[in-house]
């Protein structure tokens, strides 16, 4: 029995009471986490009803086949919010950033660090850039306030006082990504360096014979070789650009900033478990899902048509 | 392509990448000064690397009166707690949905999967955990929510994919269980696999806010109590005196003390492991 079970990969053996007797301790090692996966992952999934329909606190108890359905009245109301166009404008301003500028400096990152040749040196630079990804964010806004904030390493270095991190304008948003970029340099450049090490090095020797410079080898045929990667990786960051955490934002932010750092989720917060309207939230929530996957899918088709490799 | 001889270009990469260094490196640096400096001298200039005036006091305040005593132990309690159950849960699951003799395989593998592209989103799971199952200051919400992380799961069932079978083939003509295979055959040998996500779930445990934000206020984290102490603005401006010392501690100092105490422990472990999780990142990135 044992030899058929594992040998024949594609088994097509009638389920019976027999089989899954033979089978219980493979049973009971995943069915624990099967009913876990579902209280915590499926039944928040069927909680998007609360989306249609008026929930506070006080209904809240009210089975969800009693409540009255109030058709698309979250939406209605998160869209004529007071805030709601600013917070759309953050969101995609800071996502914008962060895919355009989060790319370029990590691929600039790769690419460099694939020409350095010291090879001690390379490995030292690798393993202490990947330090600021493991940190937390609360530790980065600690650190990023010595660096920022009024009297801070920058303004003390341009002799004037910059106000980086409480002036209410979207330079707030510089500031955010720019931290981004500086914590995940070094993380999002594995990838790109995994790819490069795939490249044919007689790619590299054929270059060499016809004279290519380093520069041109990099831009022939570096850069070209993680083509895929970088197209694969800018579909998914296209893909979650609404999703912006509200983490990041609520620890570099501070009261006088914060109409410039309110994204998607942090607004949804506010409106959801701050003023305890249950479905608005839920409704801000959905809203952020359905955008999310429409640009995945526009983001894959584009890639497609420009002749990329698609995503999905 | 390695040249024989270094070209001007090889020396311009090493000065970009020891500028790299620096600017990755120079906040942390900033931060354990200011640590170890003088509170009250720090207040002149906080831009330094090595402290002008060196002193332990901040740390002594920090951990006789600061507070922190109680949320560290808690910081480590659910890192090693739900370090060891999420390793051992996500092993024995990712075993299991590897096995493609068991019938339940394809099913439970696509219940798993799913999760990873669509889920309830933050209003729905708020009132699951508070609401629905009242673990609201519970200190079950900091391990059972993220008890098993699906993407960990599916890097330790490629690696024991890569595994060969016959192993486990022996082991069943020897009349062991699926268990006892699982336990004494493959765990043994996914210990970089497993080192890896233990890194991932350690990491994610010490580090993550938002938990403690939105649902355990009462049980205070490391990294929440730095919030608590960043968003004290007002007292920007006040001075504690350290008992039996006449040297005064600001809410700067208190800050940058706890902020090294938050961040030691990641410095230690990471370089560890790293040769681990550089494989398993690719790894992961492949079967996406």
């Amino acid at each position: 029995m044992a030899k058929k079970g594992a040998a024949t990969v594609q088994n097509k053996r009638k389920l019976s009471w027999d089989l899954i007797w033979k089978q219980r301790y493979l049973f009971f090692m995943s069915l624990p986490f099967v009913v876990w996966i579902i209280i915590f992952k499926y039944i928040p999934l069927w909680g998007w009803t609360m989306a249609f329909q008026e929930v506070k606190p006080a209904t809240f108890a009210i089975p969800v086949w009693q409540r009255e359905f109030t058709g698309l009245q979250n939406f209605m109301d998160a869209f004529k919010d007071r805030i709601f166009m600013q917070t759309m404008i953050n969101t995609l301003g800071i996502s914008i950033l962060q895919i355009g500028l989060g790319t370029i400096v990590a691929i600039l990152f790769a690419v460099f660090l694939n020409e350095l040749v010291f090879t001690k040196f390379k490995k030292i630079t690798q393993t202490v850039s990947y330090l600021p990804h493991f940190v937390s964010w609360v530790i980065i806004a600690s650190l990023a306030k010595n660096i920022f904030n009024d009297g801070g390493l920058f303004d003390t270095l341009t002799h004037t006082n910059l106000h980086l991190m409480s002036t209410n304008s979207p330079l707030i948003w510089f500031v955010i990504v720019l931290i981004d970029c500086w914590k995940e340099m070094g993380w999002n450049a594995i990838i790109y360096l995994s790819a490069m090490a795939g490249i044919d090095t007689g790619l590299y020797e054929a270059a060499q014979m016809d004279g290519a410079n380093r520069f041109q080898k990099m831009w022939h045929i570096t850069l070209p070789g993680i083509r895929p990667t970088i197209i694969v990786l800018l579909i998914m960051s296209i893909g979650g650009a609404l999703n912006v955490g509200m983490e990041r934002q609520m620890l570099l932010s501070n009261p006088l900033v914060q109409d410039h750092t309110m994204v998607l989720s942090w607004f949804s917060y506010i409106r959801g478990i701050g003023s305890s309207n249950y479905g608005l939230g839920t409704a801000i929530g959905v809203f952020q899902s359905i955008v999310s996957v429409t640009l995945l899918l526009i983001a894959n088709k584009l890639a497609g048509l420009v002749g990329e490799d698609k995503l999905i | 392509m390695k040249n024989l001889h270094k070209t001007w270009f090889d020396y311009l990469l090493i000065v970009f990448f020891v500028f790299i260094l620096i600017i990755t490196l120079y906040p942390f640096i900033n931060v354990l000064a200011i640590s170890f400096n003088d509170a009250t001298d720090t207040m002149k200039n906080i831009n330094f690397v090595i402290p002008r005036k060196f002193t332990i006091t901040n740390y002594k305040y920090v951990f006789e009166e600061g507070g922190i005593v109680m949320p560290l132990f808690i910081s480590i309690a659910k890192t090693v707690i739900g370090t060891l159950l999420g390793v051992i849960c996500t092993a024995m699951l990712a075993y299991t949905l590897s096995r493609q003799d068991f019938v339940a395989h394809k099913l439970f593998t696509m219940i798993f999967v799913v999760t990873m592209y669509v889920g309830g989103g933050m209003i729905p799971e708020y009132l699951l955990i508070m609401r629905t199952l009242h673990l609201g200051n519970n200190f079950l919400v900091y391990i059972l929510p993220g008890l098993v992380w699906v993407y960990n799961m599916i890097l330790v069932r490629s690696f024991i994919d890569g595994l060969p079978l016959a192993l486990q083939e022996a082991a069943r003509i020897d009349g062991a269980n699926d268990f006892q295979i699982w336990y004494q055959v493959v765990m043994p040998l996914c210990t970089p696999v497993l080192a890896t996500i233990a890194l991932y779930y350690a990491v994610g445990q010490w580090n993550s806010f938002m938990d403690t934000y939105l649902y355990a206020k009462d049980l205070k984290t490391l990294q929440f109590k730095l919030y608590e102490i960043m968003s004290q603005a007002t007292m920007q401006l006040d001075t504690h005196n350290v008992n039996n010392t006449n040297q005064a501690v600001t809410p700067m100092a208190i800050r940058m003390a706890v902020t090294v105490v938050a961040t030691v422990p990641i410095i230690i472990v990471y370089p560890f492991v790293q040769k681990y999780f550089v494989g398993g990142m690719t790894l992961g990135a492949v079967k996406n």
